[in-house]
């Protein structure tokens, strides 16, 4: 996945004009990115009936530590909120450091119990690559976890792994990623590609992504722009007019 | 059974050095993470990559060293080179280790960041050194982009019995290798990994390239000189090449995967490196075929002072490669001690290439100086020259 450098930015260039403005630009850069094909009914559903209730499905990535911070789930939350007016957005999440996909699918069927959502946010396959773990079993969990979140009335959507620069010689993220990808076309299930939007933004110099800093600032802009981005994600995937125009959005 | 088949022609073939020192340099722009310049290497373009390159060329070059000390010496003699060969590996590979360690625990003393607590969690193993350090030994740990070389090793532990076969019944043992790499897919066979998983290079399937590369070298590649000379099968080449071309664009572009209908998807995907996927194979073969028709073995410009950097590379290639995987740490450490800015990249990258290069010269150097040293003594068969480096 490294090297795409020069083919982003002639994306770049050309995506430039047809991009909404309403986001920060320091997200908006790699708005371009968050690409999807794949509808999702059960929320269409939800925002029809005003009432999406979202479950964030995740591990260490997808909080900020000490608490201090505020993590992409809330920062989704209320940019969802802020884009359909009128529904009410609720939030559960079921996060905790280093699980890998295996572990969050045993703990998957509580959590929709409790929650009964309309939308899973799926992060996932950072600690599977940490311990490198079996790419199938990866792989089945991945369909059982779909399977089951489809089978309680929600749609799931893929986050993948964050950008790392500094443990990239030691993390093999790359099969896991690949997997990823693959179950997503696959399973018609949409994927936020949040390696890439972070790797991008490392490129272009939007975010420091190498410093070593105990501060949280960047860590909670960099969440705020993915919560962002997400939300874009999650309210074009029902705008079916969209889905096979070849242009930019 | 066909007749037993020696090497074809003692000279030097030049396109193997040539390719097996490309294949390094890719594999060393390939190894440094996030690094602008690996969008010019192959496997950006197709399925296959320079692994596929490098283990075949290493197969035809073992079959072409050994192949001969076998005839000149025997089969205990030579099957002991082999096996001598796999123990430098595995001390480089360890030497390796060694770098790699002093990398890591050097980042897990400078690197705090709130975003990546959880990628952090890759230092866990440091905590257990008693552990990690034995598995690493066994070959059971191994860190990310050091997975080459203990293939290397059990390829060449496995090619010792199987030079004698080669040699006596080139096609019996190629079918023999076909098979073991047909039972790993319906059974699964691989070497188990620590702390989970897998070897990512898989022996049983990997060792297919392999034996086909020392198939080759022991005549194969003379018997299918009609086919590879057909423009038929050229024809079929190109349009394979430019299927994957397009396959692996999808995977930069989402929107063109529009256009793959979902009967391929589910017939090509995925395509498996740990288990060298037979798409991978014959885009490999399919790259080799359409290389050789462009290139022949005579071809002036292989003598010609433009190729030569990369020559003198292949002909070096355990040495190189160790150096190359050094100097992607290396560079990876560039990046996130100094700049990671796109110049940086490319200065990295050049320079070392122009380290690798350099390296090879003065081990060529090394080469000439022993020789002459060895004063009048008669030249013993002394493998390591007529294929470079098996």
């Amino acid at each position: 996945m490294t090297g795409r450098l020069p083919v982003l930015l002639v994306m770049l260039i050309l995506a430039g004009p047809a991009l909404a403005a309403e986001h920060p630009a320091e997200c908006q850069v790699a708005a371009h990115q968050v690409e999807n094909i794949f509808a999702l009914p059960h929320v269409a559903k939800a925002i029809a009936a005003k009432h999406l209730q979202i479950l964030v499905l995740g591990a260490g990535s997808s909080l900020l530590p000490g608490g201090g911070g505020e993590a992409y789930p809330v920062r989704l939350q209320r940019a969802l909120g802020e884009k359909l007016p009128g529904v009410e957005v609720t939030l559960a999440t079921d996060v905790k450091p280093k699980r890998t996909a295996v572990e969050m699918v045993k703990a998957l069927p509580a959590s929709l119990a409790s929650a009964k959502p309309q939308l899973v946010i799926w992060q996932t396959g950072t600690a599977d690559a940490i311990q490198s773990v079996d790419t199938d079993q990866f792989n089945q969990a991945l369909d059982k976890g779909i399977n089951t979140a489809r089978t309680a009335g929600a749609d799931v959507v893929f986050i993948n792994q964050q950008y790392s620069p500094r443990t990239e010689s030691m993390i093999a993220l790359s099969t896991y990623a690949e997997t990823m990808r693959w179950v997503a076309v696959q399973q018609e299930v949409p994927l936020f590609d949040r390696f890439s939007v972070m790797k991008l933004w490392a490129d272009l110099g939007t975010f420091d992504l190498y410093s070593a800093t105990k501060k949280l600032d960047i860590a909670e802009r960099v969440h705020d722009c993915i919560g962002r981005l997400l939300a874009d994600l999650i309210v074009e995937a029902n705008k079916p007019a969209e889905h096979n125009t070849s242009g930019g959005r | 059974m066909v007749a037993p088949l020696a090497p074809v022609k003692a000279d030097r073939d030049y396109r193997l050095d040539l390719f097996r020192g490309l294949a390094l340099w890719l594999i060393f722009l390939d190894h440094i993470p996030s690094n602008a310049v690996s969008w010019i290497t192959i496997r950006n373009y197709g399925f296959s990559d320079a692994t596929e390159i490098f283990v075949f060329i290493s197969g035809y070059t073992a079959a072409f060293v050994y192949g001969r000390a076998m005839q000149a010496n025997g089969f205990v003699v030579s099957a002991a080179r082999v096996l001598k060969r796999a123990w430098q590996i595995y001390v480089a590979h360890v030497f390796l280790f060694a770098i790699y360690l002093a990398e890591i625990s050097y980042v897990a003393q400078s690197f705090e960041n709130p975003l990546y607590t959880e990628e952090m969690g890759v230092l866990d193993f440091m905590k257990n050194p008693d552990v990690t350090i034995m598995q690493a030994l066994l070959l059971k740990f191994k860190p990310v982009n050091m997975d080459v070389l203990p293939l290397y090793i059990m390829l060449l532990i496995w090619f010792a019995p199987m030079l004698w076969l080669l040699l006596r019944s080139p096609s019996l043992a190629l079918v023999t290798s076909a098979m073991i790499y047909t039972f790993m897919w319906a059974f699964d066979w691989n070497f188990p990994a620590y702390p989970n998983g897998v070897w990512a290079f898989n022996p049983f399937a990997w060792q297919l390239l392999f034996i086909f590369g020392a198939w080759c070298a022991l005549g194969g590649a003379a018997r299918l000189q009609r086919w590879m000379n057909s423009p038929f099968v050229i024809g079929l080449a190109f349009a394979y090449l430019a299927f994957a071309f397009f396959i692996t664009m999808t995977w930069y572009f989402p929107r063109l995967g529009v256009y793959v209908p979902r009967v391929v998807g589910d017939i090509i995907y995925p395509i498996d490196k740990t288990n060298l996927y037979v798409l991978r194979i014959l885009h490999f073969l399919s790259l080799a075929l359409v290389t050789v028709y462009f290139v022949p073995r005579d071809w002036p410009a292989l003598k010609s002072r433009v190729f030569w950097p990369a020559i003198v590379c292949g002909q070096h290639s355990l040495g190189i490669f160790c150096l190359g995987v050094f100097l992607s740490f290396a560079g990876h450490f560039v990046f996130t001690e100094v700049s990671n800015r796109v110049i940086m990249q490319f200065l990295v990258s050049a320079l070392g290439i122009a380290v690798m290069v350099a390296a090879a010269a003065l081990i060529s150097w090394y080469k000439i100086i022993e020789r002459q040293g060895t004063g009048p003594r008669p030249p013993a068969p002394k493998p390591g020259y007529a294929g470079g480096d098996a």
